[in-house]
């Protein structure tokens, strides 16, 4: 077994996770933004994409640029659908990008959670204690 | 790393709407600054939001927000018929700023809202910093 397989699927939920509280943060920014409409991701799908493993490249130059991504595109972007559509062509409804955000957290812990228990798993393997 | 991105999403959002309050503070300050000359009358300032694309990889959702500029208001000066008063013109008329009181409260109970939201971010993102790091202790 890899080192890097031992945390399972954790690791990605966790990467998924900081990047669904990023773009939840990116329109709390834009709450009084004209115009500016309100996304979520899937993240069942983000997930499954995350999980897929890439063949990385091999970058030999310092400009190569690397295909290693997040696996995270915006093909995983949804619009929000405005309960209360705004004048200004604003979708950002605060109370439900707050409690998406705090959800979202909570969950990001719990994936914290999993990780540590995974790797005081392995510590105690390790010290065969 | 990624995630510390969100400090710089909830940061800029703090800034603009910092921006915003101190337009609304000059509005209320100077909502009764009269002037002699419809051209010299202060007019209210309000602030344009725009989203922050990141230059670098446009294609990433995850934005800020900037304030664009300020525009004034356009909405007609109040003229006033005041021959006593100081700054009364030679027909005697002052003008008055055309800034609503009530509007700008309401801009300002809107604008510290969404700064105390973005604080709040800034908090929950710090706390989810602080367990990534301690994960593994």
């Amino acid at each position: 077994m890899k080192l890097g397989d031992a945390f399972g699927i954790h690791e990605q939920a966790l990467k998924v996770r900081s990047y669904r509280a990023e773009l939840l943060a990116s329109n709390m920014a834009n709450a009084d933004t004209p115009g500016f409409k309100a996304r979520d991701i899937d993240f069942k799908q983000a997930l499954g994409a995350a999980t897929i493993q890439q063949p990385r490249m091999k970058t030999t130059h310092q400009n190569h640029i690397s295909n290693a991504t997040s696996g995270l595109s915006p093909a995983h972007l949804r619009y929000r659908i405005p309960t209360q559509p705004s004048l200004d062509g604003n979708t950002v409804d605060m109370q439900i990008e707050k409690s998406a955000f705090a959800a979202n957290t909570l969950e990001y812990q719990a994936s914290l959670g999993f990780l540590n228990g995974k790797i005081k798993g392995l510590k105690k393997a390790i010290r065969g204690d | 790393m990624s995630s510390m991105k969100i400090f710089d999403i909830a940061g800029s959002a703090l800034s603009a709407q910092s921006q915003r309050l101190n337009l609304v503070a000059s509005n209320m300050a100077n909502a009764d600054s009269v002037s002699s000359s419809i051209n010299e009358t202060y007019r209210s300032r309000q602030p344009v939001f725009k989203t922050m694309v990141d230059q670098m990889n446009p294609q990433n959702s995850a934005v800020g927000v900037r304030m664009l500029g300020v525009v004034e208001s356009q909405v007609p000066l109040q003229q006033e018929y005041a021959p006593d008063h100081p700054m009364a013109n030679e027909e005697g008329y002052i003008f008055r700023p055309n800034v609503n009181i009530v509007e700008e409260m309401a801009n300002m109970i809107s604008a510290s809202r969404s700064y105390q939201n973005n604080v709040e971010v800034v908090n929950s993102a710090k706390q989810m910093m602080m367990g990534l790091l301690r994960l593994g202790q």
